[in-house]
């Protein structure tokens, strides 16, 4: 490889668009006040108790099986969305079908729905005597009130993310590559995995990112369908909720910042597993 | 080595598509030495295909991008992979990048990308070599280097090459053969010398070159034009009014006196040792002369015109 001279930083590359000051300050103003101020707030809330009183809110086994329950579920369910997701985007973009518009469009839904009403509405769907649980039911599984409706919710909310991040590069993909596969006598299989596959890698992975913040951050919907039990279905939102209500403010915020502390790691050990595929598959 | 040739939209790339199994014929047979490959799905064509932007895989090494040909073959088929780092080294020296095999595309000029591209092909050792436009995407410098080294890739290896332009000095300096394609039909095969001394049609013609059209008669064995004898020889069974197509250089400046036709100079430039000179005639329309870089023709200068030669259709 041909070394680079190193380059000194420069706070400001020369540029055809103006207003690098004014967009720069704005921009940090506003994430300032939307973004850091809050977290800060809460961050300042959680430190009245101390290190050690964080600590203590975190083993209260009710606190700690909720927050189990928000990740895990918040995990698969992301996972499961990622999956579907890339499924969902490949027969958008890929084939045309009477309809796909209005598919298409439909995909965005769990993102203009109030989270109450879907709640509602996939309660009564998956509820035991519902359309589908009494099937679920027949078969002596019951979704409605307990972890798999909460990662029914979960997997609804977070699947707009998973498709919308990919369905872009998979529009983008050159037919030519898989073409050129073809005639290097790659059997259909092998041109998926080897030549489509992983340079969507780190667009999947920004999906299911996104997809398990929704998914940990998600209360309105999964709070209908789960029924609620601790120790069973309470996830770690509504824990906060509740602590709230009973004015144990402190409580709360040692949760909400052990949510956050929990969340930041996650989504930077999935940033960095992204800027290392990002590297490792070329692209500049 | 066959060039297709031909105007875009005349089909080139399709034909080409068609042979690899890309794209399917509505009639007619696909023939690979006799064997009848119309029924074959594209991977077992064995045909190395080149596209004209390369289509390299971006995720993987240059090593990988050449090797993945062999890796994607059935166990029992794969070389070992002591075998494959050998042949993709070979091939490597072959396109003389040898110090490449740990970049990625990316990192690589225009050029460097479609000598990858053709090492890619052949390293599944194809029995047709097809190249969409190789050198379409590149600069007339590189253009020109990258054809004279097909060339000697193709003269050392000997490899049936199958490739499509719409360059005619590309495609005849590169071609052992050349097909000329018009709106789909195929409209002349044969060595770069026959389409050239004999095309089959004013089509041809007029695609390999600039050329300027006279109307001419033909008695006999004479054709003339405006009532005067010129050296062009009619092809059997044209007789009576026809198309006489006069090449730039088989123009000539004479006297007035006896030239085929006259008219005043609107334009000359020169280019490579030789001059473009722009005549226009008295009806208003342009003929293109091409002569030696000597005297200079000032605009507005009368002049004479004589025939040397051309080609006859009806």
């Amino acid at each position: 490889m041909v070394a680079t001279p190193p380059r000194r930083f420069h706070f400001r590359r020369p540029s055809v668009i103006p207003g690098f000051g004014l967009t720069f300050g704005y921009a940090l103003t506003c994430l300032s006040l939307v973004v850091l101020l809050p977290l800060a707030a809460l961050v300042a809330r959680a430190s009245g108790l101390g290190l050690s009183g964080i600590w203590d809110v975190a083993r209260d086994p009710r606190v700690a099986s909720a927050l189990r329950l928000s990740f895990g579920v918040s995990l698969l369910a992301a996972l499961t969305a990622s999956v579907f997701g890339f499924v969902v985007a490949w027969v958008l973009t890929r084939y045309d079908f009477p309809g796909r518009r209005i598919v298409d469009a439909a995909v965005d839904l769990p993102f203009a729905l109030p989270t109450a009403v879907a709640g509602i509405a996939l309660a009564s769907l998956y509820a035991p005597n519902g359309l589908v649980g009494a099937q679920l039911a027949k078969v002596g599984i019951q979704a409605a009130y307990t972890p798999i409706g909460i990662f029914i919710a979960m997997v609804f909310i977070g699947l707009p993310f998973a498709v919308r991040t990919v369905q872009p590069l998979i529009a983008e993909i050159d037919k030519e590559v898989e073409e050129a596969s073809a005639t290097l006598g790659a059997k259909r299989l092998l041109t998926l995995t080897r030549v489509v596959l992983p340079p969507l890698i780190p667009a999947v992975l920004t999906g299911f990112a996104l997809a398990f913040a929704r998914g940990v951050g998600e209360y309105g919907s999964i709070i209908f369908i789960a029924g609620n039990l601790p120790f069973v279905s309470e996830i770690a939102p509504l824990l906060i909720v509740i602590k709230l209500s009973e004015f144990d403010y402190a409580g709360a915020a040692a949760i909400a910042t052990i949510m956050l502390g929990i969340s930041f790691l996650t989504l930077l050990v999935i940033n960095l597993i992204q800027a290392w595929s990002r590297r490792r598959f070329g692209y500049v | 080595m066959l060039g297709l040739l031909g105007p875009s939209g005349s089909g080139k790339t399709t034909l080409l598509r068609i042979i690899a199994g890309l794209d399917f014929p509505d009639r007619g047979r696909v023939l690979f030495g006799g064997d009848d490959a119309t029924g074959l799905p594209v991977q077992q064509r064995a045909v190395g295909f080149v596209f004209q932007h390369y289509a390299l895989f971006k995720h993987m090494s240059v090593a990988d991008n050449i090797a993945y040909g062999l890796n994607a073959r059935k166990r029992s088929e794969r070389p070992g992979k002591a075998e494959i780092r050998k042949r993709v080294g070979d091939l490597l020296d072959l396109i003389k990048l040898s110090g490449f095999a740990d970049r990625y595309p990316s990192q690589l000029s225009g050029g460097q990308r479609q000598r990858i591209a053709l090492a890619r092909a052949l390293a599944v050792e194809p029995r047709v070599l097809l190249l969409d436009e190789p050198f379409g995407a590149l600069d007339a410098q590189v253009r020109k280097d990258l054809r004279r080294w097909l060339r000697e890739i193709h003269d050392r290896t000997g490899q049936t090459t199958i490739f499509v332009t719409h360059d005619q000095d590309e495609a005849l300096e590169l071609s052992d053969r050349v097909a000329v394609l018009d709106k789909g039909r195929l409209e002349q095969v044969g060595t770069p010398d026959e389409v050239q001394d004999r095309p089959a049609s004013a089509t041809v013609l007029k695609f390999l070159g600039d050329s300027v059209e006279f109307e001419a008669i033909v008695e006999g064995e004479r054709v003339l034009v405006d009532g005067r004898p010129t050296p062009a020889v009619a092809p059997r069974g044209v007789i009576g009014p026809a198309r006489l197509y006069v090449r730039p250089w088989q123009l000539q400046f004479v006297d007035p006196a006896e030239a085929h036709l006259s008219g005043t100079v609107r334009a000359s430039h020169r280019s490579q040792g030789r001059q473009r000179v722009e005549v226009e005639r008295p009806d208003g329309r342009l003929v293109v002369v091409e002569d030696f870089d000597g005297d200079r023709y000032a605009a507005g200068r009368p002049v004479g015109l004589r025939i040397n030669g051309g080609y006859v259709f009806a």
